[in-house]
C-alpha cells in the first residue's frame, strides 16, 4: 500500500502541511518495503487548478492513500476517481500520522471545501 | 470617443460618473463592462431591451479516441484536465476556452463544444444606447462577454451613422487591474480614473494608474466624495502630476439620488451644470491628446 501526505520539509519527520495542492512536498511511504522518498510538488506554483494536478501527481506515483488536514473539491474529484482513500490528519508529523493511520487510528476527511480560487481574473 | 470609467476599488463612483456623462451628452453609449455585478442599467432602466447569449467553447472528450498520453494535461495551464484510471476528467469551470489541448491532442480524441456562460443586453434610455454585459455566477472569465459589448459597440458605428470619434461612448469598467479591466480599456482614447480621499483609495488609484501608464492610455483623476480638509487622492495626483477633471463633493443630495437609483444630471440643475462642465473638459482633453500624439 503506497500513503501520501504533503509535507512542509523533505524529511518523513516533517510537519504536514496544512495546504494540500500548494505543498511543497509529498513524502510517499510504502507500506510494504518501508521505504519513503520526497516528491517536489510540480503544482504548487500553478496559477489556479493546484489540487487538481497535486492529485493527479499523487494518483501518477500510484497512491492508494492520502493522509491530509483539509481539501478542496475539484482535488477530491481527481482523488475518488483514482480510488485514492483520505483520511484526516492530526497535528503532529507525517511519520507519526503515517503510525497513526496504519494502527487504524485515523479517521476519513469528510469535511471538503469549496476552495480558495477565484481571485483576481 | 471612447472614454473608460475605472478605479481600483469598488464604491468609489464609477457607475455614478459614467452613467452621469452618458445622459450629459445627449446622444451617446453606456457600456456596462462590470459583468460580474453590472448596475447601469438600474440608473437607466432601458426599454426595447434585446437579448444574446455569450458562449465559449470547452473541451469534450471521446472516450474511445483517448488512449491516455495526457499532452492535454501537461499542456493545461489552469489545470483543467486529469487523467486517472484510464479516463479524463475536465473542470469546465476551470477551462479559459483556449483550445490548447484540442489542438495539441495526438489523437483527435478531444473536440470543442459550446458553452453559455452569460449574455449582453441592449436597450434604450432617452437618447443614450446601454449595453450591459452579464456573467453567470461562478464562470472563471468576463473577457469574453466584454469582448462581445465592444465588438458590438464597434458595428454599431457604421459608415453612415455619426463617425466614430464623434459618437461618444463610456465605458464603465469592472473594479481592480486584472484582464477584465485591461479587456475593457484596451481601445479607449480616455480613461478617467475614480478616486476617493482615503488612504486605502489613494493605494487603489495608484495600482490603476500604473495600469493605464503601461497601456500608455491619456489619463484624468474625478475626485469623488471630497470633504473639507486634506484630501490623500489630491495630493498624490499633485506629486505624480497627473491632471484633475473636477473635484465632486461629498453631497447628501447626490448621496440620496443614488441611493434612489436616479441619474443625477436629470434630475438636478446643480449636477447637470457639474457633469456638463466635466463633459467638456474631457472633450477637450481627448482632442489635445489626440493631436499632440498625431
Amino acid at each position: 500500500m503506497i500513503i501520501a501526505v504533503p509535507v512542509d520539509e523533505k524529511n518523513i519527520k516533517s510537519r504536514v502541511c496544512v495546504s494540500f495542492g500548494r505543498t511543497p512536498y509529498f513524502l510517499i511511504y510504502d507500506t510494504d518495503s518501508k521505504e519513503d522518498k520526497i516528491l517536489d510538488n510540480s503544482a504548487a506554483a500553478s496559477a489556479g487548478g493546484a489540487g487538481i494536478k497535486a492529485a493527479q501527481l499523487i494518483a501518477d506515483n500510484k497512491a492508494n492513500i492520502l493522509l491530509t488536514p483539509r481539501l478542496g473539491e475539484k482535488a477530491a474529484d481527481v482523488l475518488k476517481a483514482a480510488k485514492i482513500a483520505i483520511y484526516k490528519t492530526t497535528n503532529a508529523s507525517a511519520k507519526e500520522n503515517i503510525d497513526a493511520f496504519i494502527a487504524g487510528k485515523l479517521s476519513l476527511l469528510d469535511e471538503i471545501h469549496k476552495g480558495f480560487h477565484g481571485h483576481g481574473g | 470617443m471612447r472614454i473608460a470609467v475605472l478605479s481600483g476599488k469598488g464604491g468609489t463612483g464609477k457607475t455614478m460618473v459614467s452613467v452621469n456623462l452618458s445622459a450629459a451628452t445627449k446622444k451617446s453609449t453606456y457600456i456596462d463592462c462590470d459583468v460580474e455585478e453590472p448596475n447601469g442599467h438600474l440608473f437607466f432602466k432601458p426599454v426595447g431591451i434585446n437579448e444574446e447569449e455569450v458562449s465559449v467553447l470547452i473541451p469534450e472528450v471521446d472516450k474511445e479516441f483517448c488512449n491516455g498520453c495526457k499532452k492535454c494535461v501537461d499542456f493545461c495551464k489552469f489545470n483543467a484536465l486529469a487523467y486517472v484510471k484510464d479516463s479524463l476528467i475536465i473542470f469546465e469551470d476551470i477551462c479559459h476556452s483556449c483550445g490548447g489541448c484540442v489542438l495539441l491532442c495526438p489523437e483527435k480524441a478531444l473536440t470543442e463544444k459550446e458553452k453559455v456562460i452569460g449574455m449582453v443586453q441592449k436597450g434604450m434610455s432617452d437618447q443614450v444606447e446601454v449595453f450591459t454585459g452579464i456573467l453567470n455566477p461562478g464562470e472563471p472569465s468576463g473577457v469574453p462577454i466584454i469582448n462581445r459589448l465592444l465588438d458590438e459597440n464597434k458595428s454599431e458605428n457604421k459608415p453612415g451613422n455619426k463617425s466614430e470619434s464623434e459618437q461618444m461612448t463610456f465605458i464603465d469598467c469592472p473594479p481592480g487591474s486584472a484582464c477584465i479591466v485591461m479587456e475593457s480599456i484596451k481601445d479607449a482614447d480616455y480613461c478617467i480614473l475614480v478616486a476617493e480621499p482615503t488612504l486605502f483609495g489613494v493605494y487603489n488609484l495608484n495600482m490603476v494608474y500604473e495600469l493605464v501608464t503601461l497601456f500608455n492610455k491619456p489619463v484624468g483623476v474625478v475626485l469623488n466624495k471630497c470633504l473639507e480638509g486634506e484630501n490623500p487622492a489630491e495630493k498624490f495626483c499633485l506629486e505624480k502630476g497627473i491632471n484633475v477633471l473636477t473635484r465632486i463633493p461629498f453631497d447628501k443630495e447626490l448621496g440620496l439620488l443614488n441611493s434612489n437609483a436616479e441619474i443625477a444630471v436629470r434630475k438636478s440643475e446643480k449636477y447637470r451644470t457639474i457633469f456638463t462642465s466635466l463633459l467638456d473638459t474631457v472633450k477637450k482633453e481627448v482632442h489635445h491628446e489626440t493631436a499632440f500624439n498625431s
